[in-house]
């Protein structure tokens, strides 16, 4: 754990033990802090949630789902890190998933999840997720819970404010956390040349609303700052976007104190319909570059990655009317905006206090031009031109905001550890409860969208300590769940999760229970090139150095289980096909000394290991995933002889080979 | 988990209650999926009929005539990338018992409802259930349609001499 995460904590545990109850500095001690009722967590064992919730899982670079109000944990989606389990990134068919400019990345850190919309609300498609260090975005389908394709992104330095979507999810964005110098620029120049050669750029991705590929429509060029999150503007503000921006004073070194100079940084709001103006008019310069788009082919199992070299680039300070800055206190983070689309709420982390935006106004000052100058070449709205009013000592350190689509809005606290209810009109505090600590995001269904399904509240907490039995100096990460259909908000579970949770949404069960998931792959339309569509099927095939093994597996035997005639030198392909039609009944693959990881296979699925045997002798391979009674049983042997040995190549099960010494030449294959 | 599991798991508990008697049981609101087929399953068993087999087919709605080539044709390709893993064509146990004479012992209704529901007739067939114990692998459900079943049917047909 880092640093001032430990030093908070420690700062946490003195008062506790001094005994004080600091009014600002929240929370009481735990034990008094449960004050909702844990049966309405409960959910009785064979019974459903009725939420999923779709979490980010921070530095783990996966996407997690939990089932609400239990908190029980469904299943780890692998998206940015390769995950040996599922073989994930070790497989052949997978590993072009992870592939990038900078060739093969096994790691990232996912931060943001976004459900895909359509009219303002869910629709159970798809989810998206952003990497944060190799500047990425990935499309999981929802139908398999895989991801089905990851997109990378040029221009860009740590792709933090993203993955947000318009309401009917015609884009998802990508705004670099870091300015750089842009890719098709000599960027071997003096880091203190920031001002000069550093330069933001948001990507905007198109989605296609049938089969979700994504596409990079094109870049706004901006100056360089650092882009933090943003909304998407919907119902009235439809057509526009907000960005968090900060470190306007475009340090390049100590950014906790250089970045932190001005009173107000910015949220840069895009006129994103005026921008495919400009693009449809030609106004946008091609730009050479070097990205990775990679897909998942439903039909082969395979994955294929390409790497592209142009993108179309607008440059904001040029192209007048697309953009325009309207200050914000104090290195604004969360940018959010509430269900009518007319109020944008600016998290300061160093506030005090939450501005709230009126779009109306926004558009106002737009057009009496009430700008306060401009930035480089970009307008700055004057900030009581664009302010609906300031929500007066809400708590320390806002950070997000999520409604409730009942006309309040809840702000996470993270330096008073608190969620903070309070309508967005009259700008009153409501209400307030302790997080247990230091929470980050937080979550309301639909808590981003037109229509917010406003049962429960979860938040997503940067400090576990004492919450959990302790497990050494690492802990498990906390999430907690309140009751919201109240006045007051009444904290009902606590949760550990995996890596670390940033944003995260869910949404009712039904919209994604009957999406049409896929309960298998059926094994006919399976168009695998090295399938083999049953037992009689499966064969061994020597291509010079290459072994290519057509392998069946069914409860429980493989075919075939009996090898010989490999060779010290040759690279051996396991094909292995999941011959089962049943839900529920995936196969697993495994054999001694592999170098990568094991294979699990889904009903009627394809998928390949590599294995380079670097010894002579015998070696057993077997399935991983316990499949039935015989499951102990379902394993096999592959023989391999030295580099140049006569061993015929042969393939088994069943049936024992003829008696043969190594030398004599054996029936080169043999079936049941 | 695997849902086979879960069931027995769910269906022996429903035994225990049934035992003790006068269990309250409150009215399910969510259809929970584990739920689902046990509460089918203990409501039939008494009228399952071994005869006909558990399933959609019946002596009305499946005929058998003269040996259809084509079709038996059809159904020893499906057979191929769904059967023959596990069973023969002649009369040796491999995981499965073997086909030979399996349409002469077993009526054809019965035949299609078990390659299309073996689930629930594994758990209540006299005959299935002993196999199972010879076997010790559950059948397992190939997702086979209707046209599939009716395939491999007279596929099994074929290969018991029907002509």
């Amino acid at each position: 754990m880092k640093q001032p995460r430990l030093s908070l904590s420690l700062l946490m545990l003195t008062i506790a033990a001094a005994g004080f109850l600091f009014p600002a500095c929240k929370p009481k001690n735990a034990g008094s802090a449960a004050t909702g009722d844990a049966t309405k967590a409960y959910v009785p064992p064979g019974k459903h949630d009725e939420f999923y919730n779709f979490v980010s899982g921070g530095f783990s670079g996966q996407m997690s789902v939990y089932g609400l109000p239990s908190g029980r944990l469904l299943r780890v989606i692998p998206v940015f890190s390769v995950d040996p389990e599922k073989g994930y990134g070790y497989s052949e068919e997978t590993k072009p998933m992870l592939n990038t400019s900078h060739g093969f990345v096994p790691w990232d850190d996912l931060h943001h999840t976004e459900m895909s919309q359509t009219n303002g609300e869910i629709d159970g498609k798809w989810v998206f997720g952003n990497a944060n260090n190799t500047p990425r975005l990935a499309r999981i389908d929802l139908k398999t819970f895989r991801t089905a394709e990851i997109i990378e992104l040029p221009n860009s330095g740590g792709n933090h404010s993203s993955p947000f979507g318009t309401e009917n999810s015609e884009y998802i964005v990508a705004g670099t956390r870091f300015s750089v110098p842009p890719d098709d620029v000599n960027g071997d120049v003096p880091i203190n040349t920031y001002k000069q050669n550093f330069k933001g750029h948001i990507s905007f991705v198109s989605v296609n609303k049938e089969t979700g590929a994504m596409d990079i429509a094109f870049q706004l060029k901006t100056p360089g700052v650092n882009f933090d999150l943003a909304r998407a503007g919907k119902a009235k503000s439809h057509g526009w976007f907000f960005f968090s921006c900060y470190n306007t004073e475009q340090a390049n070194t100590l950014l906790e104190v250089n970045a932190s100079q001005k009173d107000k940084d910015f949220i840069l709001a895009v006129n994103w319909k005026k921008a495919e103006e400009y693009l449809k008019a030609g106004k946008g310069k091609k730009v050479k570059v070097k990205y990775a788009h990679n897909k998942y082919d439903e039909a082969t199992h395979t994955a294929t990655s390409e790497i592209r070299t142009e993108v179309t680039v607008l440059d904001v300070a040029e192209l007048k009317d697309i953009c325009y800055f309207i200050p914000c206190p104090k290195s604004p983070h969360g940018c959010d905006v509430d269900p009518t689309g007319e109020y944008i709420v600016g998290s300061g982390k160093l506030a005090a206090l939450i501005p709230v935006f009126s779009f109306d106004k926004i558009q106002q000052a737009i057009a009496a031009k009430s700008f306060d100058g401009e930035y480089e070449g970009i307008p700055v709205i004057k900030y009581e031109s664009a302010l609906h009013g300031e929500v007066q000592k809400p708590g320390l350190g806002p950070l997000h905001t999520e409604f409730d689509g009942r006309g309040n809005a809840y702000t996470s606290f993270f330096v008073s550890s608190e969620v903070v209810k309070w309508n967005i009109k009259d700008l009153k505090v409501v209400d307030r409860v302790p997080t247990y600590y230091s929470v980050g995001h937080l979550c309301i269904p639909g808590g981003n969208t037109r229509k917010p399904n406003a049962k429960y509240l979860i938040a997503y907490n940067k400090i576990t300590k004492d919450r959990y039995l302790p497990t050494g100096p690492e802990l498990a990460q906390s999430a907690q769940l309140y009751d919201i259909s109240g006045e007051k908000m009444q904290m009902i579970l606590d949760f550990p999760t995996i890596g670390e949770p940033h944003y995260a949404q869910a949404a009712p069960a039904d919209i994604i229970k009957n999406n049409g998931q896929l309960k298998i792959y059926k094994i006919d339309e399976n168009k695998h090139p090295y399938v083999a569509k049953g037992e009689g099927e499966s064969k061994v095939v020597r291509e010079g150095n290459k072994v290519h093994v057509y392998m069946t597996s069914i409860r429980s035997h493989f075919a075939p289980d009996n090898i010989e005639g490999i060779r010290l030198g040759d690279e051996v392909y396991f094909h292995v096909t999941n011959l089962e039609q049943d839900w529920d009944v995936p196969h697993g693959f495994a054999i001694k000394g592999a170098s990568n990881a094991e294979l699990l296979i889904m009903p009627g699925e394809t998928s390949t290991l590599k294995w380079v045997p670097e010894r002579v002798g015998i070696f057993p391979m077997y399935c991983t995933d316990f499949c039935s009674a015989l499951h102990q049983e379902m394993q096999g042997y592959v023989r391999v002889s030295p580099a140049g040995s006569n061993v015929p190549l042969s393939f088994s099960v069943g049936t024992n080979q003829p008696k043969a010494d190594a030398a004599a030449p054996a029936a080169g294959s043999e079936k049941k | 988990m695997k849902r086979a599991y879960l069931t027995s798991v769910f269906l022996a508990a429903l035994a225990l209650l049934a035992a003790c008697g006068g269990g309250e049981q409150k009215p399910e609101t969510d259809g929970g999926s584990a739920a689902e087929p046990a509460k089918s399953m203990v409501a039939d068993a008494s009228s399952y009929d071994p005869k006909r087999g558990e399933g959609k087919f019946n002596e009305s709605n499946v005929t058998v005539g003269a040996l259809d080539a084509a079709m038996a044709a059809k159904g020893e390709a499906i057979s191929g990338t769904k059967c023959f893993s596990c069973h023969k064509t002649t009369d040796e146990k491999l995981v499965g018992p073997g086909w030979k004479g399996i349409t002469q012992r077993k009526a054809p209704y019965w035949i299609m409802n078990f390659i299309t529901n073996p689930d629930p007739m594994i758990d209540k067939d006299p005959e299935v259930q002993a196999q199972l114990e010879l076997c010790l692998v559950r059948m397992p459900n190939q997702n086979l349609t209707d046209d599939d079943a009716r395939q491999v049917l007279e596929f099994m047909r074929k290969n018991d001499g029907a002509k």
